[in-house]
């Protein structure tokens, strides 16, 4: 059978998974919607905050993004693991203990303060749909490239899967349906890795594999090759890497806090019965995580030596069927300058010859090593499962947002749960629509903004969350100014130093770097602006009256695990 | 539970989160970025040590720290009666 059919097949039956579970377990309460009902076991809320949290970009771009980074790479790897630390430790359990629905609930009642909760709420739909938008971008290319459809029409099919399963099934389905893709795309992503690293070291674990020698009969370890590979052709080498120390250590933390603050993801420890169950679930979920996160660096240098193997100084008429392939979607770009027939590929630009996305690594890994057409299939199926379930996680977050922050906490406070439930419905139905639109028409900003995403988060939700559960002296007033100061620098850098937008546009941008504040990329400012957020809310709180005595025994009450059950039922 | 039980048991976890917020720290920023250049010296295996921690031993410590937490914390909630029933 060809690819093609393969990847109609096993794709169709996971779609008609994900249908059947969401059928299964329709919503039929706004708490079965907003957190399928609290009553979801910490394993299974593990393996959906997983699926939930590794998106179209960890499973698509992350390993070849670092097979290029090498070492740099490790921000990423760093970055977006260890945020669950913070998570397990500072946030879930008071957060489950809180025992609402969402985050501008927290920030609104423990700041006793509409303000607050609108601020917050702009922060949630302002971090979660620009995330989303880049995620049905990515469910498009999937489509296109591996079912031969247009983007656009990969990017409808793919709304009309999430809104049948995000609409339909609140938190309670999409749930169950992230525990299904969680399996689909960890086996996806295992599959060709492990054949790989047998192929290239012998081991078949690729954790251990890049640490191997190679399997070539020279002895010599993977990375000591791959180093020398890369110096020879100009590049640093691949475990030293070339970003600032203060760059690699603030944009690994922006993405940690990052991690910690967004909604999305902070809401999945609502679901869970337990404070016990919270900090146990962020541990299940970082294990399933990690499962991904150490294969993806074994994957990158495992691609960057296949890589660098098969194309460098060799003759462009003797390059193998994929590398023609790929070439027609204009993914890999060859440009003989010299006229040698020689691909020479160099760091120096003038003399490079050949352009490679960083997407190939993974989406034609399975072609390099020549495995058999239903793993390439299953890699198809694999990134539709890991865009699909960030996109309706997010969606999810949008859609309470608007029906329960806005609706049912500012506007109309004695709507019905019948109501609140249909609006629920219909906020997430046009966030679906929306979504697609950018899907379709992605404005140029979209995939850079998607990493900005954390730094807003880190800049806005995680220091005002922190100090509301370890500060029972912090106010509205500290809270609110914080969360204004540290959004509003952070868009202000990013438009500055990302989009030029005060310099003449996108142009602009790579003169600017030397202005960077203390060397920091803007991907790493959310740390600096997160600091600011800190500063701002602990000085201002100082001169204001400190909060209500209710608000302060709300803090003493969540410091407790005791009592969870009964906090749910206000 | 009295205040001064629930002193005693705030303070208790904030020690435990101060300790293990330290290793946190030190296995993800130390060994992986600040440190790395010495820790590159020594080698096990193919691997040179500050890159491991940086794209592998990392991770792995964050997953048990946060094990090690939850176990810490389930014997401090029995120990001052405030665990769930």
């Amino acid at each position: 059978m060809d690819v093609k059919m393969w990847t109609y097949i096993i794709v169709g039956l996971t779609f008609a998974l994900y249908i059947g579970i969401a059928i299964w377990s329709k919503a039929g309460s706004t708490k079965e919607f907003y957190v399928a009902g609290g009553g979801v076991s910490p394993l299974a809320n593990g393996m959906a905050t997983a699926a939930d949290w590794m998106s179209a970009a960890s499973f698509i771009s992350m390993a070849g993004l670092i097979s290029f980074m090498g070492y740099d790479g490790a921000v990423y790897l760093m970055g977006w693991t260890g945020g669950y630390v913070l998570l397990a430790l500072l946030l879930a359990p008071y957060l489950r203990k809180f025992g609402k629905f969402t985050v501008p609930d927290f920030i609104g009642d423990r700041y006793y303060s509409n303000t607050a909760r609108t601020v917050a709420v702009i922060c949630a739909l302002i971090v979660s749909f620009t995330y989303v938008a880049g995620q049905m971008r990515g469910v498009g290319v999937v489509f296109s490239r591996f079912l031969e459809v247009s983007i656009e029409m990969g990017v409808v099919i793919g709304m009309i899967i999430v809104l049948f399963y995000a609409v339909l099934g609140g938190m309670k389905g999409i749930t169950y349906t992230q525990v299904a893709q969680y399996c689909v795309l960890i086996f996806a992503y295992m599959v060709p890795a492990i054949f790989i690293s047998i192929a290239l070291t012998g081991n078949f674990l690729p954790q251990l594999g890049f640490g191997s020698t190679l399997n070539d009969g020279s002895g010599m370890y993977l990375l000591d090759k791959l180093d020398g590979l890369n110096k020879e052709l100009g590049f640093a080498a691949y475990t030293d890497g070339s970003k600032k120390m203060i760059d690699v250590f603030a944009i690994t933390f922006a993405l940690m806090v990052g991690t910690a603050g967004l909604p999305h993801v902070i809401v999945r420890f609502f679901t869970v019965p337990k404070v016990s169950d919270a900090r146990k679930s962020a541990g299940y979920a970082l294990i399933f995580i990690a499962i991904l996160y150490t294969t993806a660096p074994a994957i990158a240098a495992f691609a960057r030596t296949n890589l660098l193997n098969t194309v460098s100084n060799k003759e462009y008429a003797l390059m193998p069927d994929w590398f023609k392939k790929w070439e027609a979607t204009k993914l890999i770009k060859f440009e003989d300058k010299n006229g040698d027939g020689i691909i020479q590929y160099v760091k120096d630009k003038e003399a490079n010859e050949l352009t490679v996305d960083q997407d190939i690594m993974v989406l034609a890994n399975p072609e390099i090593a020549n495995l058999p057409n239903w793993v390439i299939a299953l890699v198809a199926a694999g990134g539709l499962a890991a865009a699909l379930s960030t996109a309706a996680g997010l969606l999810l977050v949008i859609s309470t947002s608007i029906s329960r922050d806005l609706i049912k906490m500012q506007i109309n406070p004695n709507i019905s749960e019948k109501k609140e439930l249909l609006y629920a419905r219909i906020a997430a139905a046009l966030a679906v629509i929306v979504a697609g639109y950018f899907g379709i028409h992605p404005p140029g900003f979209v995939a850079a903004v998607v990493a900005l995403a954390f730094g807003l988060a880190a800049a806005s939700f995680f220091p005002a969350i922190i100090m509301g559960i370890f500060s029972k002296r912090m106010n509205m007033q500290g809270a609110i100014s914080g969360m204004i100061v540290g959004i509003s620098l952070m868009i202000y850098y990013m438009l500055k130093y990302k989009f030029g937008t005060f310099d003449g546009g996108k142009d602009a941008v790579a003169g600017l770097q030397k202005d960077w504040w203390f060397g920091i990329s803007p991907e790493g400012f959310g740390t600096v602006a997160m600091l600011a957020n800190f500063i701002v809310a602990l000085i201002v709180s100082k001169l204001t009256p400190p909060p209500p005595a209710e608000v302060q025994e709300i803090v003493e009450h969540i410091r407790i695990p005791r009592g969870a059950a009964e906090a749910h039922a206000h | 539970m009295s205040d001064k039980n629930f002193q005693q048991y705030w303070k208790r976890n904030l020690t435990y989160l101060v300790v293990l917020l330290s290793v946190w720290f030190l296995c993800s920023y130390g060994a992986g970025i600040l440190f790395k250049d010495a820790l590159n010296n020594i080698r096990i295996g193919g691997f040179k040590l500050g890159f491991w921690f940086a794209q592998q031993g990392a991770i792995y410590c964050f997953v048990i720290i946060i094990f090690v937490y939850v176990n810490l914390m389930n014997k401090l909630d029995q120990e001052y009666d405030v665990h769930e029933k």
